[in-house]
């Protein structure tokens, strides 16, 4: 017998079925032209704050005066677009305190960067660990969890955290920690949604009934649902957490002179904005190339991980 | 439906609770003796103790939030430190200033987004559904001081001297004054009534004066003031407005009803305005509902920029001069009108579909 008949699966069928679900999400992940530019801008960004001694031609708190002939605020200087050739090149120009404003640009990102995944790693952490107890234990330890997190969500999150870096004090850390407190009912939320439908699972009835103790099924069997929705949230979290850090810089309440930070730079030269516009540009204009890299990036894999949004 | 409505209102109760007692914290909380960041580092002791007394904030903590509670109720929000006038004054003259700019920019949020999203999932994979959908990536990116800077840049320096030219602070141009409705008609009341602050409260909504008081001059200047911060303001709001619409509609399009719709020959137009777009509108209300934790947050960054006195940078000046009063009072505020604006929302649901109410 030679000839397969139509019930037999074809050979691609077989092959498909082998593969798990995360291939499967990789697959339709590397579909989504969006996705990819998000994880190509995220991966230019990263490089830069890795290699920021080579790319950068300054120390970014380096002050020029004395060693070369630049002035405060001078704009950018660039020899392919014309620039004499006898002036020293800055990219980006110079800023209020003769800084070469591309160094800072540069070692920003490593800020930036830093900011968003500490951020979210905090308040994923306390989250997903909040939302799990109480949804797995339920009654009044999931009422009183709750409410609390609506409560926290009844603030317009930018004006919480601007309160809660004054009760902390001024100061990066601070800022993220604020961040980090007021995006906790997200991921708890996500996490408690997750741990209610999959309790009520056979699989877990399963687990219980031969004795397996509790925390072993929250941890193993249980939490390992929400990883899909987390990784999504984390994601597009990152960027949030970015731009919230940066608006608290802005207004003076994150990170500090001198350090090279988004935020705080384009607030110090907020002022200048008709007379040096090059100090107030890049540095928003690394801002939202960062957060978009992550927007495209979580879209992506939401897409790719949740099938219901296949070919939005 | 009256069953839906009480339940629904009732359950704001304890969050609003909460909110009192957040508010009442957070202010007692941040660090810094309010006296000396009133009266300066060189306050006296006695001067110092006599300050304390006078504001109350020597009394145990549970009485000071016994009085607290006491005043909310009534609706005394006690004296500003800093502006030693009382706070609901205050909140009169500067809440009508951030609602008029977050309503306009809500306003433009709405009418841009929703068919901008609804004609990208009409003409799904289009230029225009692709163009909408990076100009929505990039509008939620941006950092909203960063775009206003950028927009007082164009609009008040590159476009100086031709008629796009805009203001880029303040909220009238100095010499113009709008005159209260209240004057102009002769309005009688007596001063620092409940009457006359509802009277101050909806002349301080300039739009809204000029126009019943017939100020051409006034309410041009007005709207020209307030086009670049509600543009700053509205953008990431637009662009999650857009994409949840474009999103949501995808949804519905796919749906059995839409294309027996379709196949019984509906016209187009009926089939998306009567069929899809009806039946998608329950996630979209929602999310416009929570753009407005984004404006009130956003109003702080606009208003500072822009050089507007209203709720949002008057409550981080008083954050960072501890005026305990204010921040107290302004948080509340802002945080009710979250809550009720929700609660709006949640109730719109019963209206937008019927089976909600039955629940």
């Amino acid at each position: 017998m030679t000839t397969s008949n139509n019930f037999e699966p074809s050979e691609i069928d077989l092959r498909r079925r082998k593969e798990t679900p995360w291939i499967q999400a990789l697959r339709s992940f590397v579909r989504q032209r969006s996705a990819i530019l998000g994880m190509i801008i995220i991966g230019g960004i990263m490089l830069v704050a890795i290699f920021a001694n080579q790319i950068a031609p300054y120390q970014p708190d380096q002050v020029l005066i004395g060693q070369e002939s630049v002035k405060k605020r001078q704009p950018p200087c660039i020899h392919l677009l014309g620039c004499p050739k006898d002036q020293p090149q800055h990219l980006m120009g110079i800023d209020g305190n003769v800084r070469d404003e591309f160094s800072r640009v540069v070692f920003g990102s490593r800020i930036s960067l830093m900011v968003g995944f500490f951020t979210v790693l905090v308040a994923m952490s306390i989250g997903v660990i909040l939302g799990a107890l109480a949804g797995y234990t339920g009654r009044w330890i999931d009422d009183g969890t709750m409410r609390f997190l609506d409560v926290l969500l009844a603030f317009p999150s930018l004006l919480l955290a601007i309160a809660i870096v004054s009760v902390l004090g001024p100061g990066l850390t601070n800022a993220m920690l604020a961040i980090a407190i007021v995006t906790i009912p997200v991921y708890a939320r996500v996490m408690r949604s997750v741990v209610l439908s999959a309790k009520e699972e056979e699989y877990v009835t399963a687990a219980r009934s031969v004795g397996v103790p509790n925390n072993t099924i929250l941890f193993r069997h249980i939490m390992p649902n929400g990883v899909s929705p987390l990784i999504v949230l984390a994601t597009l979290g990152i960027g949030t957490a970015i731009l919230d850090a940066a608006a608290l810089s802005f207004l003076g309440l994150g990170a500090q002179p001198p350090t090279p930070e988004w935020g705080a730079m384009l607030s110090a030269e907020r002022n200048q904005v008709f007379s040096a516009p090059h100090l107030v540009f890049f540095p928003g204009l690394a801002i939202m190339l960062v957060v978009l890299g992550f927007n495209l990036l979580g879209d992506g894999l939401r897409d790719a991980l949740d099938p219901r949004m296949k070919n939005r | 439906m009256t069953k839906f409505l009480t339940r629904r209102t009732l359950s704001a109760i304890p969050v609003l609770f909460g909110i009192l007692v957040v508010t009442f914290a957070l202010a007692r909380m941040i660090p810094g003796d309010p006296c000396k960041a009133m009266l300066g580092e060189k306050a006296t002791q006695e001067t110092c103790d006599r300050f304390m007394h006078d504001k109350g904030f020597d009394q145990p903590i549970p009485v000071q939030f016994g009085v607290y509670m006491r005043d909310v109720i009534t609706g005394d929000f006690g004296n500003s430190i800093r502006f030693n006038r009382s706070v609901g004054e205050i909140l009169v003259e500067r809440l009508p200033v951030t609602m008029e700019l977050g309503a306009i920019a809500l306003l433009l949020a709405v009418i841009i987004g929703i068919p901008a999203g609804v004609l990208s999932a009409m003409k799904r994979n289009s230029a225009i559904d692709v163009g909408t959908m990076v100009g929505a990536n990039i509008g939620v990116s941006m950092p909203v001081f960063w775009l206003g800077l950028l927009l007082a840049y164009v609009f008040a320096l590159l476009l100086k001297g031709t008629p796009f030219w805009l203001p880029p602070t303040g909220r009238l141009t100095a010499g113009l004054v709008a005159t209260p409705f209240y004057e102009v008609y002769h309005l009688a009341f007596t001063p620092d009534t409940a009457k006359h602050r509802l009277f101050q409260f909806i002349s301080n909504f300039y739009i809204f004066n000029s126009i019943i008081t017939a100020n051409g001059e006034v309410l041009k200047d007005s709207i020209r003031h307030l086009i670049l911060p509600a543009m700053a303001l509205a953008t990431i709001p637009l662009a999650i407005i857009a994409r949840m619409t474009r999103s949501s509609m995808l949804d519905t399009m796919n749906q059995d009803y839409v294309r027996t719709a379709r196949s019984k020959g509906l016209r187009e137009r009926s089939v998306i305005g009567g069929h899809a777009f009806r039946n998608s509108l329950l996630p979209i209300v929602t999310i416009i509902g929570l753009q407005l934790g984004v404006i009130f947050g956003g109003a702080v960054l606009t208003e500072t920029i822009f050089g507007l006195a209203g709720v949002g940078r008057t409550l981080f000046e008083a954050i960072t001069a501890r005026d305990f009063p204010i921040i107290q009072g302004f948080t509340l505020v802002i945080a009710l009108g979250y809550v009720l604006a929700n609660l709006l929302v949640d109730l719109s649901y019963g209206f937008i579909d019927p089976r909600i109410r039955l629940d």
